[in-house]
């Protein structure tokens, strides 16, 4: 944008651009989806704090010990790093616009993904099986909570993921395709960000106390 | 002047979205560490190797913020300049108000739970 | 049919949920059936469907979508005072034995529905709506940064505004209270739908309310046209900013919260009952740590239109302009700090108890220091009692009133004393009263030549404004007096006959404002008819200072044929003084981005869900949800969302606008 803000060479002051660009599509879109992760953002520490408070109110039922598989847990984490790890290489990969790679790593990363919801749900359903509901305490109400958004929010980035291969495939590696793997980074990443909380505040700590 | 700077800002937007300096190293470098970042605390947990409970939840609380601070410098490449520091304003501004949220309702409720009449037990706390 | 397929097909909806035994709401229900077939009559008559659609209900203009949320903002305020109405009635009847004309159960729905409604479905889109309308126009920009997820927030908050609506004639509104605190909420105490209405009326317009959060956080930030600075932003954008900052960090809260309410009553989950390790304070907590937030998200917008009133009126500069942003970012962070000022008497003890109060007690310095800058603006200046003046006057006189009581009310002692108590609910209309709906009156006074090029009548104007002043103190002194002699709120029938004659008062201070509603009605009627006379053709009616006054009233839909350069602050008024030459030739063809229907549909289709689990009605809700997926799906496919207006058009409105002012001359 060429902008002759201060006064011309007669003197006048500009009021106005006579010759303006606009501002290129999708101008604001990096910083309103950073805004978008700072307010889900809140929506976890919301979570955590329920957790926080509520998290050792086990109303006689079974605690943290007697549930978790830290084993389990460590697997399900190293799932996560790894697709963080290959959706950076897609973004490697996207800059050097090799679609197929591009495309390749970002099957890869869902695979991990749908590992980690795989591992998460038999988490989940083994809990269940052995009375440890959602209803069956203060705790477990935090908890099944807290992860199951976790869980929720790597479930809707699966469907996204999923509908940008589509997108990546139909139309390339155009400039909007470029921006949306971009904020689907994001958010990916920001999911890690919010694990890294989990793991060490929900299942460590939880098998620690 | 401030208006040339703005203008100079409005010019280079198609640098700031970040991506631009990610690099392959970047991602490795981010990547094993917060592989050792995260074996560490399910290590020192799972082993007992530190004597005190305390101490090894100091310890892995300390880990965790390294790692966040790892993920978001080389995965999510925070940095002062994206977004000429908006980014960066936005995740401060929200540190701060995670903070008090936080910390003020386990204030908030602990205070009222040790002020309240202990009516039921709650059992398994400790 | 069988009675398992009808609980299928219908849930929890049977004809006993029509409340055909309510003679009061029967005849509401006629008289709105009467009302919403005459109008619906009148747009098929006259053929506006298709203009509605095209032009108002798919537009992205973010004019467009401001003018809509005071439409919403004020048609809700309708029915919000309607209750408050009621409730004054009521309790100025139930003495001596009378139970009043509203059964308990009644009277509980409309105590709740007048709170819900009035801060979520009239405060929220009229300050929202102003902000829209406003701030690209004041930062020179062309739209907001996100045009279409404008549009679909506007009707995410009608669609909560439609749930609470229909609870008037399908089901019932929720009996808890305007924040629903278990656990009344609970299913075990609430079962019916009340609380279930409650519940997804909010979520929907809380997403609405987040996304346009962030919307105008990233236009403000991005959109900002060349040499206008932080700190040569009109303190109007600035306190939208905040207010902004605020919506984003503090809806997230809500959200969760009533999540989790949701969670207990429909999942059985325990985190708000009073079993299973569960903690009702939990939520009290949770909510205000997004309620109080939310009292400056109302409150700051007001500020700002103050400041910019005061300034333009006073055909001054603003006093203190630095002082008053930094004010407003003191206020932004410390509203985080003093929710716990509105459960004192929760039992969180001395130090907590204290350290709230003493936040709370330091809040009313940056808002004192925006006072006294109003003041030195006002200082020595050739004030002009226009009617958006009017309103600030009051505005400056009611507000420093409802301060008062609140730092009184910040005293942790004192608070034990009046917890609950009708002194509370006099103070927060003071200044919820007082200070938004005094300011969005004073921007609808403003503005309104801007928005449809003519400015408002009056002699109705100053009516309403008397109405209103005058109503508002005789409804609301009276409670303070009742609050201080130890009434709670609340209460629907009364034992002490000596009570009686304050509540007659404040009812007839509730029918002196409502006149005052109804002579704004009469202003905007008569206004209308008499357009020719009141026409703005400058652009500038009052002699203003910020840019939304430097282009057309109303504005083209480009706002600007040229994206302005800034070299102050109060860029238009700089303008002015240094012989600004309106540009007439070299007009090139603007991009802009285009009209989509995807933003209602995702919204009605939102809608129905929320109705769907209201009502168990599973497969209305699995439905509506999966169509929301595929309609938002696929309308990421579409990836031409924009176009450009020839620079013919551009031409040819420019011309007209050249025209209109030399006629002027």
């Amino acid at each position: 944008m060429t902008v002759a803000v201060n006064p011309t060479q007669t003197g006048e002051p500009v009021f106005y651009l006579a010759d303006e660009h606009p501002h290129p599509e999708g101008y604001s879109t990096s910083l309103g989806f950073w805004i978008y992760l700072m307010s889900d953002c809140l929506i976890f520490a919301m979570l955590f704090a329920a957790f926080g408070v509520l998290g050792a109110n086990y109303a006689a039922g079974p605690a943290p010990k007697d549930l978790f598989d830290l084993n389990l847990v460590a697997v399900n984490t190293s799932m996560l790093l790894l697709s963080s790890i290959t959706y950076g290489f897609a973004m490697l990969t996207m800059q050097q616009n090799k679609v197929a790679q591009t495309q390749m790593w970002l099957l890869i990363t869902g695979l991990f993904g749908a590992a980690f919801i795989g591992i998460e749900l038999t988490e989940f359903t083994h809990m269940i099986h052995e009375g440890a509901t959602p209803q069956r305490s203060a705790f477990l109400s935090a908890f099944f909570t807290l992860v199951g958004t976790h869980g929720l929010h790597v479930s809707c980035g699966l469907i996204w993921l999923v509908t940008l291969m589509i997108q990546v495939w139909r139309f390339g590696l155009i400039e909007a395709n470029r921006r949306r793997l971009m904020c689907l980074s994001m958010f990916w990443h920001f999911l890690d960000v919010v694990w890294i909380g989990v793991f060490t505040f929900v299942y460590l700590l939880g098998v620690l106390r | 002047m401030s208006t040339d700077s703005h203008a100079a800002h409005a010019g280079d937007h198609h640098l700031d979205d970040g991506h631009a300096h990610s690099t392959f190293s970047g991602y490795m470098l981010g990547f094993v560490l917060s592989v050792v970042l995260t074996a560490i605390p399910f290590w020192l947990v799972m082993s007992g190797t530190l004597p005190s409970k305390q101490i090894t939840a100091l310890v892995i609380m300390a880990f965790a913020v390294v790692q966040i601070v790892v993920h978001m410098i080389y995965f999510l490449h925070m940095s002062p300049k994206s977004e000429n520091g908006w980014s960066m304003m936005a995740l401060i501004f929200t540190i701060v108000m995670v903070v008090i949220a936080l910390s003020g309702s386990l204030w908030v409720m602990n205070h009222l739970n040790s002020n309240m009449m202990p009516i039921h037990e709650m059992t398994g706390m400790k | 049919m069988s009675p398992d397929l009808l609980k299928f097909i219908f849930g929890r909806l049977g004809i006993d949920s029509l409340p055909l035994h309510e003679p009061i709401l029967v005849g509401t229900f006629i008289m709105v059936a009467l009302g919403g077939i005459t109008l619906l009559a009148g747009v098929t008559y006259f053929r506006l469907w298709g203009y509605l659609w095209r032009e108002w209900f798919t537009t992205v203009d973010h004019k467009r979508i401001g003018v809509m949320y005071m439409i919403l903002g004020i048609v809700m305020l309708l029915r919000g005072f309607a209750d408050a109405l009621m409730m004054r009635a009521q309790q100025a009847m139930a003495f001596n034995g009378s139970e009043g004309f509203l059964p308990a159960h009644h009277y509980d729905q409309v105590f709740t529905a007048h709170g819900v409604i009035m801060i979520f479905f009239v405060a929220m889109p009229l300050v929202t709506g102003l902000m829209n309308f406003v701030v690209p126009l004041q930062i020179g920009a062309r739209d907001v940064s996100f045009p279409f997820l404008n549009n679909f927030s506007f009707w995410m908050t009608v669609g909560g505004a439609v749930l609470v609506m229909l609870s008037l004639f399908i089901g019932e509104f929720a009996r808890t209270g305007w924040l629903a605190y278990p656990p009344l909420s609970n299913i075990g105490y609430s079962p019916d739908v009340g609380v279930d209405y409650y519940i997804w009326g909010l979520q929907v317009a809380g997403v609405g309310t987040t996304l346009s959060g962030i919307n105008l956080i990233c236009t403000i930030v991005k959109l900002r046209c060349p040499g206008m600075t932080m700190m040569r932003m009109p303190v109007f954008t600035w306190t939208s900013l905040c207010t902004n900052i605020l919506i984003v960090a503090s809806f997230p809260v809500l959200t969760v919260v009533l999540a989790l309410l949701s969670l207990d009553r429909y999942v059985g989950t325990n985190f708000f009952t009073n079993d299973f390790g569960g903690s009702p304070m939990m939520y009290v907590n949770l909510i205000w740590i997004w309620g109080h937030p939310e009292v400056y998200i109302l409150v700051l917008p007001a500020f700002g239109i103050f400041s910019e009133v005061t300034s333009t009126f006073s055909g001054k500069r603003l006093f203190g302009y630095t002082s008053m942003v930094y004010a407003t970012v003191v206020i932004t962070i410390l509203s985080y700090l003093v929710w716990l000022h509105h459960f004192f008497t929760m039992g969180s003890g001395a130090s907590v108890n204290s350290f709230f109060g003493i936040t709370t007690m330091i809040i009313s310095i940056p808002t004192g220091a925006k006072m006294f800058n109003w003041l030195f603006t006002m200082y020595r200046g050739r004030i002009r009692y226009e009617l958006p003046m009017m309103w600030t006057i009051a505005f400056m006189l009611t507000f420093v009133i409802g301060g008062m009581t609140g730092v009184l009310l910040a005293v942790p002692p004192a608070d034990f004393v009046l917890h609950n108590s009708l002194f509370l609910i006099a103070h927060f209309h003071n200044v919820i009263i007082g200070g938004v709906v005094f300011g969005a009156f004073a921007g609808i006074n403003y503005w309104f030549p801007k928005a449809f090029g003519f400015r408002l009548d009056p002699f109705w104007g100053k009516c309403s404004f008397w109405f209103w002043v005058t109503g508002f103190y005789m409804a609301f002194m009276p409670l303070y007096v009742l609050g201080l002699m130890g009434v709670t709120r609340r209460l629907r029938v009364f034992d002490d006959p000596s009570l009686q004659i304050w509540f007659v008062i404040a009812a007839i201070g509730a029918v002196l404002v409502f006149l005052g509603i109804l002579s704004m009605l009469m202003q905007f009627a008569v206004s209308f008819l008499k357009r020719e006379q009141l026409k703005d053709v400058t652009g500038d009616p009052w002699d203003a200072r910020t840019l939304e006054w430097a282009t057309s009233s109303p504005p083209p839909d480009y706002n600007f044929a040229f994206t302005p350069v800034v070299h102050d602050n109060d860029a238009w008024w700089d303008m002015k003084k240094r012989g600004y030459q309106r540009p007439l030739l070299g007009f090139k063809a603007i991009h802009m981005p285009s009209s989509t229907g995807t933003g209602i549909i995702l919204a009605g289709l939102a809608t129905a869900m929320g109705f769907g689990l209201i009502w168990y009605i599973w497969w209305l809700a699995a439905l509506s949800f999966i169509a929301m997926l595929a309609v938002g799906i696929g309308h990421t496919f579409n990836y031409h969302r924009d176009f450009d207006i020839p620079a013919d058009d551009v031409i040819r409105t420019e011309d007209a606008r050249t025209k209109l002012l030399a006629g002027a001359k």
